[in-house]
């Protein structure tokens, strides 16, 4: 890609190893603010180990990462969340038992003195602060304190969307976002996507569904077998080409190393 | 605007329930209410101040153990121990306040039992926690074990005998009343009007005994601590989803070990109260307690998965449970059908629960 802008993000031949199976071998992408990347392959591909490796859940063996123009290694999540790299798991790591408000200030709980003494969380400043980053992704919750356990899918997911907003997310990885929601919540989902990439947040959207990815991604990246098999231009590329790179049946664009 | 906003925002957020969902957070609330219509009706005695009093001494113990328990079972834990931790407590304190004796001061006495029962409660609190946190072991067992370690080290220490305290002045701390009130000398604090003759002694209306304050003050700490702090917030998380809260970067390792503190702790209080109250320690003052502690928690609609759960609920909780012992004394019925009524509140409650989630769902 030839851009005079500077990627947030670029890996140079990063490589994971478990053993004897090599996961990732010498992957290079580079994602640009305000830009949408679907990462497709098939299942073992080394999808979830490429961007574990971006989220500071595993450590690379080779290779280089470069976030925000500076090499970078990230030791834990933890250290990925702090320099604005939010993933948001299938799982979604929210607490059921809480609130929309208490979920995306979990664990950076506001607080504030009382009687001069004492510190107390501060709920109202949470509700209005959570109310207005919901209101500004045009997210619809009726109720900010019914318990997560009573939304639906698509709101759970528009939660933790808005929790990595709030908290100035910089790079958003998204691990299959729409498995396990209906139709119109995965159409809110992309969306989301779509509003995340207008605030210039960069997206790289992990995803089965082919059609997701054509939705919303500019670029897409393939994997298959560890290695990445190819890069192509949403708006240049269809369905088959994708296809036919995730397993393989373009020989010369699989056998041709990348970069 | 802004401003405005956040000013209509709560009262807009309110009225979203469901009168399903009312009756539901309500229920034990009505059943409590029901139970002193029923026993103010039938029961000679049962409504007046002095056995409401009665009521909020006796269950005071109790409370205070339930108290720690709700933290323990909001975090997704239980804590076994914390019915020998209190024996163990009431034998540690009984034991520093009798060697004292009449050498020191009442309050010095008083404070180094307090302080006493604290650090009992404090070690076997926080070997709990660090075992269930550090090295992952079930906290069930984890407490299971430390119950048998508690009884055991609470009988070595008192070889096996309640030990009685000998230090005057140490029961009216246990048993006597924040306020006397007589027509004629009005108010007074902490001691019966001088001078009274025998007869006028009859008149004196005694406020607010001891350990009803003291539950009072310990129940309101912790309702502050649980719903408006941080660490209150954080042991929602914890059980709510740990996994989300480590995430999150909360320290859910050393949270876990100070909610464990915190219980045992309490327990170690509760254990201090009961030596001022019947002025001896006992290393099994505690056995009975710990099931009825852990069924306020429940009835006041903990879950024992986690996540759920106040201090208001467990107040109620165990208000049910003490308020059926009394009725049922004042009532002349057989002590044994105590256990049967609080057994089936207990089932009944959980039935209730999974009702409400159901239609919720």
């Amino acid at each position: 890609m030839t851009t005079d802008r500077q990627p947030i993000l670029q890996l140079k031949e990063v490589s994971k190893r478990f053993g004897g199976l090599i996961a990732v071998n010498q992957v290079s992408l580079e994602i640009y603010p305000g830009e949408v990347v679907g990462l497709l392959g098939d299942n073992g591909a080394g999808k979830s180990t490429l961007i574990k490796l971006i989220s500071g859940v595993y450590q690379s063996d080779g290779g280089q990462m470069f976030y925000q123009g500076k090499e970078t290694h990230f030791s834990s999540p933890k250290d990925a969340r702090q320099q604005g790299i939010e993933t948001i798991y299938q799982d979604l790591a929210l607490c059921e038992n809480l609130d929309a408000s208490a979920n995306i200030f979990l664990g950076r709980e506001p607080v504030r003195r009382t009687l001069g003494l004492f510190n107390q969380v501060n709920r109202e400043y949470m509700l209005t602060e959570s109310k207005q980053v919901l209101d500004q992704l045009d997210i619809q919750i009726p109720n900010l304190r019914r318990p997560i356990r009573q939304m639906s899918g698509g709101q759970r997911q528009a939660v933790s969307i808005a929790r990595a907003v709030y908290w100035k997310a910089r790079l958003m990885i998204m691990d299959e976002p729409t498995a396990a929601l209906g139709v119109p919540e995965q159409r809110k989902v992309l969306q989301l996507v779509k509003t995340l990439q207008e605030r210039g947040v960069p997206v790289l959207l992990i995803s089965h569904n082919m059609s997701d990815v054509f939705a919303v991604a500019d670029r897409v990246i393939v994997m298959r077998r560890g290695r990445k098999a190819g890069e192509l231009v949403t708006a240049k590329t269809n369905a088959n080409e994708v296809v036919s790179l995730m397993v393989g049946a373009d020989q010369t664009q699989t056998e041709s190393p990348h970069n | 605007m802004k401003v405005e906003e956040a000013k209509v925002l709560p009262a807009k957020l309110r009225q979203a329930r469901s009168p399903l969902e009312l009756i539901g957070q309500l229920w034990a609330w009505l059943f409590l209410l029901l139970l002193l219509i029923i026993f103010s009706i039938t029961g000679q005695g049962f409504f007046s101040l002095l056995n409401f009093q009665n009521i909020g001494a006796n269950m005071a113990i109790v409370m205070i153990m339930a108290l720690g328990q709700t933290f323990v079972i909001i975090s997704g834990g239980i804590d076994l121990s914390t019915g020998y931790v209190m024996g163990l407590a009431t034998v540690v304190a009984a034991l520093v306040m009798t060697n004292l004796g009449a050498d020191w001061p009442l309050i010095a006495v008083a404070l180094l039992g307090i302080a006493a029962s604290a650090v009992a409660g404090l070690v076997p609190g926080f070997i709990n926690g660090t075992i269930i946190a550090r090295l992952k072991v079930p906290p069930f067992i984890v407490t299971l074990g430390m119950l048998g370690i508690a009884r055991g080290i609470g009988f070595i220490f008192s070889g096996g005998q309640p030990v009685s305290i000998q230090t005057k002045g140490l029961g009216q701390i246990g048993n006597g009343y924040l306020l006397y009130y007589h027509p004629d000398t009005g108010l007074s604090f902490f001691n019966l009007p001088q001078g009274l003759r025998q007869e006028q002694l009859r008149e004196v209306t005694s406020i607010l005994p001891h350990p009803l304050t003291i539950m009072i003050v310990l129940v309101l700490i912790c309702h502050w601590i649980l719903s408006r702090t941080r660490f209150g917030q954080h042991t929602y998380a914890v059980g709510g989803n740990q996994e989300a809260a480590l995430r999150a970067g909360i320290p859910v390792a050393s949270h876990t070990i100070k909610v464990y503190m915190l219980a045992a702790l309490l327990a170690g209080l509760a254990g201090v109260l009961y030596s001022f109250r019947f002025t001896n320690g006992a290393a099994n003052a505690g056995d009975a307690l710990l099931l009825d502690s852990i069924a306020a928690v429940v009835i006041g609609g903990a879950s024992l998965f986690g996540g759920e759960g106040t201090i208001v609920g467990t107040l109620i909780g165990a208000l049910i449970i003490a308020v059926i012992q009394n009725g049922l004394v004042i009532l002349g019925i057989n002590p044994f059908w105590q256990f049967v009524a609080i057994g089936v509140v207990i089932i009944l409650t959980v039935l209730i629960d999974q009702a409400k989630a159901r239609v919720l769902k």
